[in-house]
């Protein structure tokens, strides 16, 4: 994991000529920041290179940050056997924007991407077959949002006497979340009777 | 108009239809809950559509609001057949962040147990594999050695299957002497069942027909579809991250890394069969080691590992530590890490964000047979329907991690 250092993030910068937008190392691993719409050149770039030969996408996903203007993150892991070295590629879009399917780069990109879309509703331009791919047919919503609840909104049982399974809204209202952050560090609320000090 | 007439042919064309076929959700040869849409042209394949997630449970969403200690029984419940193969990517994650060390005996444990579950995964795969195309016995035998090693998970952490043994900074306790004495002892004893194995499939005719140039995997594509594990390594492919990216104390032991020639089913058997061989080598490595390398088995911060039952009952500071780590639990530093370990199945990694609290705000779990199942389509396509079942017990899927 030699070659692993800011150098490279940096050389991967002036190369990509704009497409990358940052590159910082943190806990001793690379990452760089790139523009949506210049992902499919930048990772067949990286994949190509004779200095980079980033052959495999290891993953693909999404992170949600509900509070920015571009909410999603879609962060591509790679791998390059030949020089043993790992990077991470993060891109930014919001739920109308599509990022360009990098399936034509990678073609297991093709189901981490169906994932991607299932789970945060991000779409991919130039997919193949976006369909979902985790949840059940005729799932409604992205349940890896933040904002979509962790109980969900159906739930599921087998009705004896319409013989058949059926879809009902969730009984159970709430989830159990305990609240079990220390007042003195972490938590953000002012606990009750506390409201008028100062700190 | 009257020539062509003439020129058909006296036997009438008939039409050609495409046959479509529902290879489960519940299939004996799906290994769990997989439903394959098939698109046959007679006998021989034309399209695969894997339907996948009849098993997701939402693992990744479940995680976001639990704290990092009430998340490590998870793991075990991905792939349930090598479950501490999983714990073990996802506390190294946490450990990369604290920056915590792991005691070198720890080290020697986990090692030792990553290797029992690279032996009970192969075991299934292999059996079952011979299951798929027609070999009822290797299953049978397969099972008795499989037990003998789940007593070993038993009697280290208390469970059969879901361990929870791993903890950050070590392992949750400490083996006995007879425990390591007894692993030894089954080190000395399983090369004799290998080699029963060996008589029994390796050589069969009927498991060579079914095996031999079916599923065929070159090193370009094995590298496209981002294929790990025994799927690039039977392509001919030299990399396994014990080796290639060492972790826990993997340098300093032994072994080979078996490499397949074809890129086809049997090669994979192939491999498999050799890695349960390496992997009986480290585990005498591990039980030698043990027994020269006395320590504890955690690290002494009680910030992030909860203080011993019997120090709590003299100390007020361990109780204290002890009520917190198991209410609020220990806060990881914001960040993201990626770790894997070199899983049975494959790179089995964690893509861990972290925003500082005691929960992880993104855990992505990098499940190997999630990308070895999508190229189901392109490896059956021109097969006969008969291999299906042959290629989908080569790629050694489980649901439990394909679906999460």
């Amino acid at each position: 994991m030699s070659l692993l250092s800011q150098d490279l993030g940096d050389k991967i910068m002036a190369k990509a000529k704009g497409a990358v937008t940052s590159a910082s190392m943190a806990f001793g691993e690379l990452n760089l920041e790139a523009r949506a719409d210049q992902i499919v050149p930048l990772l067949a770039m990286l994949r190509d290179d004779a200095e980079y030969q980033f052959q495999q996408l290891v993953e693909l996903c999404g992170v949600d940050y509900p509070q920015r203007p571009l909410r999603f993150d879609v962060v591509y892991l790679l791998l390059s056997l030949t020089k043993n070295v790992r990077i991470r590629v993060k891109v930014q879009t919001d739920e109308d924007t599509a990022v360009p399917s990098v399936a034509s780069v990678y073609p297991n990109a093709d189901w981490c991407e169906r994932e991607a879309f299932d789970m945060y509703g991000i779409f991919f331009s130039g997919h193949p077959d976006l369909r979902r791919i985790l949840t059940d047919y005729g799932f409604h919503g992205h349940p890896l949002r933040k904002d979509f609840p962790m109980s969900g909104y159906v739930e599921v049982r087998y009705d004896d006497s319409l013989k058949r399974v059926v879809y009902e809204p969730v009984k159970i209202t709430e989830f159990r979340a305990f609240d079990f952050l220390s007042p003195w560090e972490g938590a953000q609320y002012a606990l009750p009777g506390d409201e008028k000090a100062k700190g | 108009m009257a020539d062509d007439m003439t020129q058909l042919p006296a036997v009438p064309e008939t039409k050609v239809r495409k046959f479509n076929i529902n290879f489960g959700p519940q299939h004996p040869a799906a290994h769990g809950v997989l439903r394959l849409v098939l698109e046959l042209d007679g006998e021989v394949v034309e399209r695969v559509d894997p339907h996948i997630g009849l098993l997701h449970r939402g693992t990744e969403k479940l995680m976001e609001a639990r704290t990092y200690l009430q998340n490590t029984p998870y793991f075990d419940r991905l792939d349930y057949v090598a479950p501490m193969n999983q714990e073990h990517a996802f506390v190294m994650a946490i450990e990369k962040m604290l920056g915590l060390e792991v005691p070198k005996r720890a080290q020697l444990i986990r090692v030792l147990f990553c290797e029992i579950g690279r032996i009970l995964s192969h075991l299934l795969n292999v059996t079952t594999q011979a299951m798929d195309v027609g070999a009822l016995t290797p299953p049978l035998w397969g099972f008795e050695q499989r037990e003998k090693l789940m007593v070993f998970y038993e009697r280290a952490c208390g469970a059969r299957l879901h361990a929870n043994y791993f903890r950050p900074g070590g392992v949750h306790q400490d083996l006995t002497e007879a425990l390591i004495g007894d692993i030894d002892a089954w080190c000395i004893d399983f090369p004799n069942y290998m080699k029963d194995m060996d008589d029994l499939i390796t050589g069969n005719r009927i498991f060579k027909q079914r095996n031999v140039d079916i599923g065929v995997v070159t090193r370009d594509e094995a590298l496209a579809w981002g294929f790990s594990g025994v799927m690039v390594r039977g392509s001919g492919i030299a990399w396994d991250l014990r080796r290639n990216q060492p972790y826990e104390c993997y340098d300093e032991l032994e072994f080979d890394i078996p490499l397949g020639k074809n890129g086809d089913c049997y090669d994979r058997y192939l491999c498999r069969m050799e890695e349960m061989r390496q992997s009986v080598r480290i585990m005498r490595q591990c039980c030698a080691k043990l027994a020269t390398t006395p320590g504890p088995v955690m690290t002494e911060n009680n910030k992030v590992v909860p203080p011993r039952r019997a120090e709590m009952k003299r100390s007020m500071e361990a109780l204290i530590h002890h009520f917190k780590l198991y209410t609020e639990g220990f806060h990881v530093p914001a960040g993201e890490v990626y770790t894997c370990v070199e899983a049975p199945k494959g790179e089995f990694g964690v893509y861990l964000v972290a925003d500082g609290s005691n929960k992880p705000y993104r855990c992505k779990i990098r499940a190997p047979g999630f990308h070895h199942l999508q190229s189901m389509d392109w490896m059956n396509r021109g097969h006969m329907l008969a291999d299906v079942s042959a290629i989908l017990g080569s790629l050694d899927i489980v649901f439990g991690e394909v679906d999460r």
